[in-house]
């Protein structure tokens, strides 16, 4: 269970760096966010919902059943919108309106 | 290195949910000043991270506080402190309020009351929850927040809590704070054993994994009397994600079924604890896997699945859309997870009085930090913040100004980590020879959660060796720094529990405290088993219970 960051996408913003519960993400040389320990992260989601260029991917480790999809957030101010993206390039969006309850 | 000095009325340690709405209260005092110290950022921090599925306690209509402490005090078989659950559970629906009114979205009905989930459970989308409280928090004019500054000491003069230290995880800055009074909110102890997934996500756990247990270790240090460490928390969670099962059982109803489609919940009872035992028990018996029987279910069922998760634990959403099956296709296989040591659940933590005052003067705790009170879940550790924050203002009305120690030592202690030695030791591998130890002979998730005094005696053992090699660590970084800290509050944490699990010789919760030497439940032992540390040794101290309208013994 971790995030893979997208160098080429990442603006070196420092808000990832800033959410994180873990102080996982840091800047490297260049300004942008790596995170060095991949395995502490706690999988919150915390980076990939602010995040604004969406540069932040979440994904299963094989050892929990990690097949190589990845889970990224658009975080809007009125919906979080979740897009899986499966190896074989498919994707599917699931929007969550941020005012509308759990039904469970 | 730089020592910054700073100094406050109130010090606030952990700015988790506790944390922040104590100092969202204390926000009706203007004229004192007070300062969350947080390791990461209040923002997400603590166990709030990724959102919480729904508010666990609360008193719905035609239900009283005493009806919560009654079934709190039914699931840890009577070892709780009655006090306290009761001015918590008073307390439940207030904060709530106080919740909707900053932003949180309630589930309600056409009539606008709230849709519970069970007598003392409402519905929520709680995905925004800790940045709303965190929010809360920083707004208010007279509270400060210290990010990504990690408190390791309490500084105690005559037995006075006056301040702390720490360290910025970030830059080489020291810090000594002088606050006259100060409160615990760091949260419990999660990585102490062996977890589920001890590989690549050795964090994907239940309970959030930068809780190391600072409060307590920082607490038992300075002689503060603990409780009920030998209560563990362990979770019934699903299979390799460890997201929530509530959800699925209070939700859509699912009950829990052995791999031959029996449902097992019915014979081990269904208190908190009867329901991993249960568990463990159909996989010991060669009945497992175990399931919650969500097959059948209907797609919009599902579908609220997906989203419910996604706003707490998307991990298990992502489990099922990259399955290509999800809970109305397969059933989802649940597991109990590593013991934890967490006062929101169970009864560990501080010894407290009524106004969550420690033993230690100046010193108050709330929250997972604090024990006596389980089942508080956030509501209830909102109102352990406010209790505490109501405490400490008459606390600081009386309280004298008493000088700061210089805590040269601690600073010392700090510096000979950063110090280069050419020693092939990590934090790394302590940790893991500290998780292994745990989870052979204190009790993990190998033994089925079962110890006895044999056992307990060789991870004393190893554990105290550990304890010893700390010093041979060297940290490149603050960041290395943190980690080090992190792993010897912890062992603090692990030599204290080791001796809790000893002192109670009997089995009355199962796996919680499942003790082979005295498989049964004793009545002597119907009392607190408590514990100081002092010279160097953990002192046992067994306190009678605390019923209510009976003089609270502290």
């Amino acid at each position: 269970m971790s995030i893979q960051i997208n160098k080429d996408l990442c603006i070196g913003c420092g808000r990832c760096m800033e959410s994180c519960p873990g102080n996982l993400i840091h800047k490297d040389s260049r300004g942008l966010a790596e995170i060095p320990r991949v395995q502490d992260c706690w999988g919150c989601t915390s980076c990939i919902k602010v995040c604004s260029v969406q540069a932040i991917r979440y994904f299963l480790g094989a050892d929990v059943g990690g097949a190589g999809a990845t889970l990224r957030a658009e975080s809007t101010s009125h919906y979080l919108n979740w897009t899986v993206t499966l190896p074989d390039g498919t994707e599917e969006t699931i929007s969550i309106d941020r005012s509308e309850s759990n039904q469970y | 290195m730089t020592i910054k000095e700073l100094s406050t009325d109130v010090l606030i340690i952990g700015g988790g949910t506790a944390g922040c709405y104590a100092a969202y209260r204390l926000g009706d005092r203007p004229d004192l000043s007070v300062l969350i110290a947080e390791k990461a950022n209040i923002e997400r921090s603590g166990c709030l991270a990724a959102g919480v599925n729904a508010l666990n306690a609360y008193i719905t209509e035609g239900h009283t506080p005493m009806d919560y402490v009654e079934y709190a005090k039914k699931d840890a078989d009577g070892i709780v402190r009655e006090d306290l659950l009761l001015s918590m559970s008073e307390e439940l629906n207030l904060v709530t309020k106080d919740l909707e009114d900053l932003g949180l979205v309630i589930l309600k009905d056409k009539e606008g009351r709230y849709v519970s989930r069970g007598w003392r459970n409402i519905k929520i989308n709680g995905e925004n929850i800790k940045p709303l409280l965190a929010g809360a928090a920083a707004s208010r004019s007279n509270v400060s927040v210290l990010n990504h500054v990690n408190i390791t000491d309490l500084l105690v003069s005559n037995g006075t809590v006056v301040g702390a230290v720490g360290f910025s995880v970030r830059e080489p800055v020291f810090y000594r704070i002088h606050a006259r009074a100060v409160l615990i909110a760091t949260g419990g102890a999660a990585g102490l054993y062996r977890p589920n997934n001890p590989g690549f996500s050795r964090h994907k756990m239940w309970y959030c994994p930068f809780n190391t247990g600072s409060g307590y270790s920082m607490g038992i240090r300075a002689g503060a009397e603990m409780t009920s460490f030998e209560m563990r928390f362990i979770a019934l969670r699903c299979k390799d994600t460890i997201a929530p099962t509530g959800t699925l059982a209070q939700g859509v109803g699912a009950k829990q079924v052995n791999a031959l489609g029996e449902v097992y919940e019915t014979r081990y009872g269904l208190t908190t604890s009867e329901r991993v035992y249960g568990t463990v028990e159909e996989n010991r018996q060669g009945r497992g896997p175990c399931y919650l029987r969500t097959k059948g279910i209907t797609d919009q069922q599902a579908d609220s699945l997906y989203r419910a998760y996604l706003n707490m634990a998307p991990a298990q959403t992502l489990k099922w859309m990259e399955r290509g099956a999800g809970p109305a296709e397969e059933n989802v296989e649940v597991e109990g997870t590593e013991p934890y040591i967490v006062g929101g659940h169970t009864g560990s933590g501080f010894w407290v009085g009524d106004d969550r005052s420690t033993t230690l003067p100046g010193l108050f705790a709330a929250g997972d930090a604090a024990g006596g009170a389980p089942q508080k879940y956030v509501t209830g550790a909102l109102a352990e913040g406010k209790i505490a924050a109501k405490a400490m203002e008459q606390y600081l009305d009386n309280a004298k100004s008493i000088a700061l120690p210089d805590g040269a030592v601690l600073f010392q202690e700090m510096e000979s980590y950063l110090q280069k030695k050419n020693i092939p030791l990590t934090v790394d591998q302590l940790e893991e020879a500290m998780q292994k130890t745990m989870d052979k002979y204190a009790g993990g998730i190998r033994t089925d959660y079962r110890y006895n005094e044999a056992r307990l005696t060789v991870a004393d053992r190893k554990i105290a060796a550990l304890q010893q090699s700390l010093p041979l660590l060297s940290a490149g970084s603050m960041d290395d720094l943190l980690r080090i800290y992190e792993l010897r509050e912890r062992l603090v944490v692990c030599r204290v529990l080791i001796a809790h699990l000893r002192a109670r010789k009997e089995t009355r919760w199962h796996c919680f405290a499942e003790n082979a030497d005295y498989p049964e439940k004793d009545p002597a032992y119907e009392c607190y088993v408590n514990s100081v540390l002092k010279d160097g040794e953990i002192h046992i101290i067994y306190r009678d219970l605390v019923k209510l309208h009976e003089h609270t013994d502290q």
